[in-house]
């Protein structure tokens, strides 16, 4: 995928599979979003943490130091009440582009 | 989020350590999970680690997100400045040293005209405060700047006016203060009603003025005021002479001779329209007392414009008032009504403001400018320091270019640097400019206006960031505009430089160094022209001698100590002897004033009228308002004493005085003008008008200049200092604020002044004293050209140094770039002489194109100051022949210094180096 269009995803995915899962860890995202994807989408830590950095700057997700599953010392992350806000206006918009994007790929496809 | 981005750059550190944690922790989880797949230890961790992949990039990543790139870079830029001027320490140090004096110098000048100049009078809406005055036109043969009040228009304009809001008269005099070491002489302002409802500022303890207060008993004739029972003391009399204790007010205290008492105090550096004084009282003209022109025009007036009227409209107003004025006065039976028609009384009101600084608003700006000329003059020198580092430093950048950096990049990285050499310039330059402001305040006339308002404030600091920032900009441009590029080839093989990056830059110095000395000519021309000036008004007679030897002491004779008038002119006459005889001193008199002291003809001291000949039959005669002239009033002796030359006839004496004969005495010009001759007057007869007894001539004395050396010499009729004819109301009466002179060629010290105090108080110890020399009087007229004179010849100067310098510089780097070729010519037989020559033309040759163009701008420019000159033109021929003698002098003195090293280089040296 184009690094553009991924960095824009990504941040709503990230943001999705938080609403989902409640407060987690990096590796846990990862893991989790690999799933998600059927393993299509094999996160490289190099994009994701700069990522969740980018989130935290914008102030739609915060960090708190936790322990892990298997008591290790982790950086959780989760959603904040404008990160919930995000999601909803971004899912729209989203829904929006898919619909748009439909009806114009229904039209070529019928003419072909 | 970009507040989010700056927040992190702070926390850099921290959050490195978090994510080196996190990728931790994700490693040994991905490591777990491989080996919860059943791989080995060392395999599990391989493959956790081929997993998570490149860590660099990560970190990477990672931290381009904590930073915003430009202001990334721009601290790089800055460390690296810091380093490169860490690194050349003298060149920083230079550089830094010129600019600071540069900026100093410009922010001490900008904060005294800021506080005089741009800064408005401190009170309420100062906007709306104006002078109330006139021109008269057709007034001719006044000296004087203008037509104040008389208190016939106060009365008028007070009740029919529309556009004030409050409006009041003024006048300064002497007191006197009774204190425990004796009288204490004291400055005191009368107010009328209106003038401080106009100025509207709260006093500092007690009450201002009430119109109850100023209804006391009228004084004795002549005088046109009511007695007054209140005063108001100023600030810093208040601290002296009370310690700032409260209870003051509504005590009394003895003044001028009775017990007034103090209802007030006013706030500290309290003054009217830049007049200070130690009390305030009220002053209340008796109506029945009043003429259209009695108590002459000399009342000063201040007024609060109502809000939105402008100064147009209320001078219209006034202009309707006049003739409301001319026909409710008339100066009594017999008078012409339409006297005053003939002199076109024409308001011309002034802003408040204009009134306090306008007489040094030229002298201020100019300083101004030349100060400005000499800060571009030092950013020339700068650029040039930094056009050498430049070509020294192309190694440098081109290894800069090489690992990656754009042209852009390092041009802004050599802006950076300018800057950051402009600010720490400007900062060392604001700490001097504080001792700057100091040592202007003491070396400036002592009669500048708000001299005690001068303070370094916010914008004065406003100023001089921006000056540093513009001055770094001026500067920095040229190196970094002159940065072509990396030439990679040429700066990094060992030949040395591309030669056409030389030249360029070679052109670019000489152009600077030509500039230098365009504007170093300006300013030394201008400085020249001050000097003439100076010269000039030195040269001009004044009217009276040697005034080293002459001691001045103004006393008044208050009518509650001496209410007789012969008794007052005892008095003067008494004190006059008993001064005489002081050891060592020539011969004593008295007069109303002396001549440059600064009491104009409008104060009430000297007094101005109009004089007809008798057997002048001219339109003077027949036309009831004739010219203007200045009345003094003199003792027996008192132009022996001044050394004022007696051209023909006699002096008054004593008999004449105590005979109350009708007697003059008229300045040369005045004979001249009337009669042709100074001779021919003698025996003429004048008098003022009709009611006043002919008067007779006995005597002409040579012209003296009044108010300053500037204006031409008034034309002055000397009346005795006791006359029957003076004023109004009948009787003699005798001149109490009057000048005492003594001449003497005794020192100066405190026991000869005690001893002339000692005389007066022996007549009568009531009578303040305060000795000065004439010669601190004549001092004080000039203080303001002398100012002028110094600073710009502190400006020019630097000038001429900064121009030195720069054309040292210039020459002595043409000597080093041009070593081989020395030695070559050298080698081949050039005499020591040749070469030096050779340097020495190149340097007169920018020196003389630089003059050809500061003669120009000289021209051009100097018409700007025409008002500050005196007895030469903006373009005299004496200065503009002087001046480029003087800078190509000097320019043969900077060439020849370098050029000498050039004739002693080695040629076999010299061909060796690179």
């Amino acid at each position: 995928m184009p690094k553009e269009v991924l960095q824009g995803t990504l941040d709503l995915m990230v943001l999705r599979t938080l609403a989902a899962m409640g407060p987690q860890h990096g590796l846990g995202l990862a893991k989790r979003i690999l799933q998600v994807s059927d393993g299509l989408l094999d996160l490289n830590q190099g994009t994701l943490y700069p990522a969740l950095l980018r989130l935290e700057q914008r102030r739609w997700i915060k960090s708190r130091w936790g322990t892990s599953d298997n008591n290790r010392k982790a950086k959780f992350y989760e959603l904040t009440a404008r990160g919930r806000r995000q999601i909803r206006e971004e899912t729209e918009s989203w829904e929006l582009t898919v619909a748009l994007m439909a009806k114009f790929l229904a039209k070529t496809a019928g003419e072909r | 989020m970009i507040w989010g981005r700056l927040v992190d750059m702070f926390r850099r550190r921290r959050l490195d350590a978090d994510l080196d944690s996190q990728l931790a922790h994700h490693l040994d989880g991905l490591e777990a999970d491989a080996r919860a797949q059943g791989l080995s230890p060392d395999d599990a961790r391989a493959a956790a680690r081929r997993a998570m992949g490149g860590l660099t990039q990560a970190r990477e990543a990672y931290r381009d997100q904590l930073t915003i790139p430009l202001v990334d870079t721009l601290w790089q830029d800055v460390r690296y400045a810091l380093r490169a001027m860490r690194g050349n320490l003298t060149f920083t140090i230079v550089v830094v040293l010129t600019l600071a004096l540069g900026i100093g110098a410009n922010t001490a000048v900008f904060s005294v005209l800021n506080s005089v100049l741009l800064k408005p009078l401190s009170y309420p809406r100062p906007e709306e405060l104006v002078k109330v005055r006139h021109i008269g036109p057709g007034a001719t043969g006044s000296s004087f700047d203008g037509l104040n009040l008389s208190p016939s228009m106060y009365f008028t304009y007070a009740e029919h006016n529309r556009a004030f809001q409050s409006l009041g008269v003024w006048i300064a005099t002497n007191g006197s203060v009774t204190g425990v070491a004796g009288p204490e002489p004291v400055r005191a302002i009368g107010v009328s009603d209106g003038v401080l409802q106009a100025l509207n500022v709260a006093p500092a303890a007690g009450r201002w003025f009430l119109p109850d207060d100023q209804l006391g008993p009228p004084r004795p004739l002549p005088s046109l005021l009511r007695a007054y029972t209140k005063v108001i003391l100023s600030y810093g009399f208040w601290q002296r002479h009370f310690g700032g204790d409260r209870s003051v007010i509504g005590r009394t205290i003895a003044m001028d001779g009775r017990l007034k008492e103090i209802v007030g105090v006013m706030p500290r550096g309290f003054k009217i329209a830049d007049t200070d004084a130690d009390y305030l009282f009220p002053i209340a003209f008796d109506r029945a007392r009043i003429t259209l022109a009695g108590g002459g025009f000399g009342y000063q007036s201040v007024a609060r414009l109502r809000p939105g009227v402008t100064i147009a409209q209320a001078n219209a107003d006034v202009a309707r008032m006049v003739p409301i004025w001319m026909s409710a006065w008339s100066n009594g039976a017999g008078a012409n009504p339409q006297a005053y028609e003939t002199w076109k009384i024409t308001p011309a009101l002034r802003p408040l403001r204009q009134e306090v600084v306008g007489s040094v608003t030229d002298m201020l700006w100019v300083v101004m400018a030349t100060i400005g000329l000499v800060m571009l003059i030092a950013c020339a020198n700068v650029a040039n320091l930094l056009l050498v580092r430049a070509e020294v430093r192309q190694r440098e950048l081109a290894v800069r270019a090489a690992l990656g950096a754009g042209r852009g990049r390092i041009v802004r990285s050599l802006l950076v640097e300018s800057l950051l050499l402009g600010l720490v310039g400007g900062a060392v330059g604001i700490g001097l400019a504080s001792a700057g402001v100091h040592a202007l305040v003491a070396i400036g006339p002592t009669n500048l206006p708000r001299l005690g308002e001068i303070s370094v404030d916010v914008r004065t600091l406003g100023f001089a960031a921006v000056l540093s920032l513009a001055s770094s900009v001026l500067f920095g441009l040229i190196p970094a505009l002159k940065y072509t590029g990396p030439q990679i080839s040429a700066a990094l093989g060992s030949i040395g430089r591309a030669a056409s990056v030389s030249r360029d830059q070679h052109r670019a110095r000489n152009a600077l160094v030509v500039v230098q000395v365009a504007i170093a000519l300006v300013l030394l021309v201008s400085a020249g022209l001050m000097i003439r000036t100076f010269e000039s008004l030195r040269t001009v007679d004044p009217g009276f001698t040697d005034p080293e030897h002459l001691q001045v002491m103004r006393l008044f004779i208050s009518a509650t100590s001496e209410p007789d008038a012969e008794g007052a002119s005892r008095l003067e006459n008494a004190i006059q002897d008993k001064l005489s005889s002081v050891p060592g001193v020539s011969s004593a008199a008295f007069g109303s004033a002396m001549p440059l002291e600064g009491y104009g003809p409008n104060l009430g001291v000297v007094n101005s009228g109009p004089v007809v000949a008798e057997d002048r039959s001219d339109q003077d005669q027949r036309s009831s308002a004739p010219p203007q002239r200045l009345f003094k009033y003199v003792s027996p002796g008192f132009f022996r004493t001044a050394g004022t030359s007696l051209l023909a006839g006699r002096d008054i004496t004593w008999t004449d005085i105590y005979g109350l004969r009708p007697v003059v005495l008229i300045s040369e010009n005045l004979a001249r003008e009337f009669w042709g001759t100074p001779a021919a007057a003698v025996g003429r007869r004048v008098r003022q008008d009709s009611k006043m007894p002919w008067h007779e001539v006995i005597g002409v004395v040579q012209d003296v200049r009044e108010d300053d050396l500037y204006q031409p010499a008034p034309r002055i009729v000397y009346w005795a200092s006791m006359s029957a004819y003076i004023g109004i109301g009948s009787g003699p009466i005798t001149i109490r604020g009057i000048t005492y002179i003594i001449r003497s060629e005794r020192p100066v010290t405190e026991a000869f002044l005690s001893q002339l105090q000692q005389a007066v108080w022996s007549v009568n110890s009531s009578l303040p004293v305060v000795p000065r020399t004439m010669r601190d009087v004549y001092d004080r007229s000039l203080a303001r050209t002398s100012f002028t004179l110094v600073m710009l010849a502190i400006a020019a100067s630097m000038a001429l140094l900064l121009g030195i310098v720069g054309i040292y510089g210039v020459i002595s780097y043409t000597v080093s770039q041009r070593r081989r070729e020395i030695g070559i010519r050298a080698a081949l037989g050039a005499q020591r002489g040749e070469l030096q020559a050779m340097f020495v033309r190149h340097g007169l040759v920018l020196a003389g194109i630089g003059v050809v163009f500061g003669l120009g701008a000289a021209a051009g420019l100097t018409r700007l100051m025409s008002t500050l000159l005196y007895g030469i033109t903006p373009l005299d021929p004496v200065t503009y022949v002087a001046v480029p003698l003087v800078l190509i002098a000097a320019t043969v003195l900077a060439s020849y210094l370098p050029a000498r090293r050039a004739a002693s280089v080695d040629p076999a040296e010299a061909l060796r180096i690179e």
